[in-house]
């Protein structure tokens, strides 16, 4: 931190917009600006938004491999130590490590681990569940899951001031501005 | 035929997917009011005290074989696969349809799906749920059910990994918490949307914690869609390897009549076309009821009723393969099974399927016969009674004469076969019944992202 500030006494600046267009040249004018802590609210996946605002990738499909690596190796190991090493049953003198037969539950296992894997790193790296939210004071939030787009410019950002701010969201032609209070 | 038909003039004149004029906030209202306005009409309390008494017939068929045990059936050796193993297989298929819509239809791109998946994936969920009972009601001892699973214990036993019955066990658990992770994935968007539009507190506590504070915010969505499309992806081998695991229960056992290479496909095939059988038969009476004709359009029907004929020549082609195999092998068994079959004690249940499952679905070659929604509402019903009738013909048939005809037996089902079945149909509609009165039954997120990609809207 270069010099002690104060807190922001509001979490953020929330700009309504009408259209998922107008809120994409929006986001791309912020970001040019030189904003870094915003996020948008949107009733439906925008395509191209998440890289507007700075978001390249997400772990979200390594988690998804390592979780199905994980339930594979474990459910083939499961069987192979239940099969061969801690409850032998010989039949007929055929092997004890009959991994043919081992294929379909360790199939099963992986996609049970990847689809967990998937889900809970999803929700993990989101942050949810998380029943208290600063937007959620902006009564006209409830639209972001109808037909209203937000775009919120947070007050931790380095370049954020509260009148500055509110006059450069202006110029981008919203339908609304409020104040997000913590 | 009027003039020449130029493919944009085709593409104009095919229904759309979504009638045109619906908004941002319009399918929002629509699908959430089902849900939040709509009072609870006479004629769903109708349905539902219906179908809620065929479950008190379940539970009351269920107490009385815990008590008695499975001799209650009509099953008995050498028919020890009765109604239990045929209602397994015939609810495990109709689970299929849901996830091949979310996930196949996903990753193929079919737009069309968006409108149907929500309730295809409940459907899929609740009869799985039917499904899993059957088996474990068919153990003899149900309430050590859990002596399939592999965990340390006193007597110091595990289960035996060689048994396709075993595979079967991880194959249903891992289907049913896949496609219920999966469904409710779909869910959290839509539950936060309830959560916004819910007037009364207990609703928006109640879609609150289930929406687990979502907010649609542009990151989320990033993770959300990439973890959607990854669970599409992985549900999709997994529903063709469950049916597959399913039929293995057959094809490894080496009995006449199912100790056949062609099981896997072919009950794969069947599981598709008894699915979408049963979507046909649930959507027809839910969008004429809810009024949802804008989003559930002919367009779905006509598709759906396509999928339908394609999936159930693939079936007749495994009708006609295990008869050619049968006659082809020279084997003397196999020969025997077929002709009994066909011409056995169990003869009429195999022309009535041959009728219900292939003769009277290719009257969906018209388009008359596609876009009509009685007719379509009729052969999917027929579907469904045809897939019940082939399990009955594969578990039965093959059982009742095996090699030595000194152990050959006939099988009937008792009353409570029978009250099992129906039973287990009305948990299914019991559980669809609440699903449409507490959630939505068409995925609103997906609806609106339709909206901004047609023409007429953004």
């Amino acid at each position: 931190m270069p010099k002690a500030r104060t807190k922001s006494p509001i979490y953020g600046l929330l700009a309504e917009f009408d259209t998922p267009a107008a809120l994409l040249v929006a986001a791309g004018h912020v970001r040019e600006k030189g904003y870094r802590r915003m996020d948008a609210y949107t009733p439906f996946p925008v395509e191209g938004l998440a890289a507007l605002l700075g978001f390249r990738y997400t772990r979200v499909p390594l988690i998804t491999l390592i979780g199905g690596i994980f339930g594979g190796l474990a459910g083939y190991a499961l069987q192979y130590w239940i099969s061969a090493v801690n409850y032998p049953i010989n039949v007929g003198g055929r092997p004890l490590h009959s991994w043919p037969s081992f294929i379909p539950v360790t199939f099963e296992l992986s996609i049970l681990g990847a689809a967990l894997a998937a889900v809970l790193g999803m929700l993990a790296l989101n942050g949810l569940p998380m029943p208290y939210h600063p937007v959620f004071h902006i009564p006209r939030f409830a639209l972001a899951s109808r037909d209203r787009f937000f775009l919120c410019i947070e007050s931790s950002d380095s370049k954020f001031d509260r009148q500055e701010t509110r006059h450069f969201l202006e110029s981008l032609g919203p339908r609304d501005i409020s104040d997000v209070p913590y | 035929m009027d003039g020449p038909i130029t493919p944009q003039a085709a593409e104009r004149r095919r229904p759309p997917v979504i009638q045109p004029g619906q908004t941002y906030a319009t399918v929002t209202d629509k699908i959430s009011s089902i849900v939040l306005v709509r009072p609870t009409t006479p004629g769903w309390l109708a349905g539902f005290l219906v179908s809620f008494a065929l479950v008190m017939l379940l539970f009351y068929a269920i107490a009385y074989l815990l008590v008695a045990g499975v001799g209650i059936w009509g099953v008995n050796i050498p028919v020890g696969w009765g109604f239990a193993i045929v209602n397994f297989v015939w609810w495990i298929g109709i689970g299929h349809a849901g996830t091949l819509i979310s996930a196949i239809l996903l990753l193929l791109n079919q737009q069309w799906r968006t409108s149907i998946n929500r309730f295809a994936e409940a459907m899929t969920l609740f009869a799985v749920a039917c499904a899993g009972l059957f088996p474990l009601l068919h153990l003899g001892r149900p309430w050590f059910f859990y002596w399939l699973l592999p965990y340390p214990n006193a007597m110091g036993v595990w289960p035996q990994f060689r048994s396709p019955l075993v595979w079967d066990v991880f194959a249903v658990t891992t289907y049913f918490t896949v496609s219920l992770i999966f469904w409710f994935v779909g869910l959290i968007p839509d539950l936060a949307t309830l959560r916004d539009r819910a007037k009364k507190r207990s609703s928006r506590i109640l879609y609150g914690i289930l929406a687990m504070g979502w907010r649609g915010s542009a990151l989320h969505w990033h993770r959300y869609q990439t973890a959607y499309l990854l669970l599409a992806g992985l549900a999709t081998p997994l529903v063709v390897s469950v049916h597959t695991v399913v039929s293995f229960d057959f094809a490894v056992g080496i009995l006449p009549g199912w100790h056949s290479t062609i099981f896997p496909p072919y009950f794969v095939a069947g599981a598709i076309y008894s699915g979408f059988a049963m979507v046909l038969t649930l959507a027809i009476p839910l969008r004429a009821v809810y009024g949802l004709e804008g989003f559930i359009t002919m367009r779905h029907l006509e598709n759906m009723a396509k999928v339908m004929l394609a999936t159930g020549w693939i079936v007749a082609y495994g009708y006609v393969m295990e008869n050619f195999m049968a006659w082809y092998s020279g084997n003397t068994y196999e020969g025997f099974t077929a002709w009994n079959r066909i011409a056995g004690p169990y003869g009429p249940a195999y022309w009535a399927l041959i009728l219900c499952n292939v003769l009277l679905p290719q009257l969906l070659w018209l388009k008359r016969v596609r876009t009509s929604v009685p007719a379509l509402f009729v052969l999917a019903l027929v579907i469904n009674v045809g897939m019940w009738l082939e399990r009955f013909v594969i578990v039965i048939t093959s059982l009742h004469r095996d090699f030595l005809p000194s152990s050959w037996g006939m099988y009937s089902p008792t009353r409570w076969d029978w009250a099992t079945l129906f039973g287990s149909i009305g948990l299914f509609v019991a559980l669809l019944f609440l699903f449409i009165r507490f959630l939505p039954m068409i995925s609103i997120f997906e609806m609106r992202e339709l909206v901004s990609e047609s023409p007429a809207g953004d």
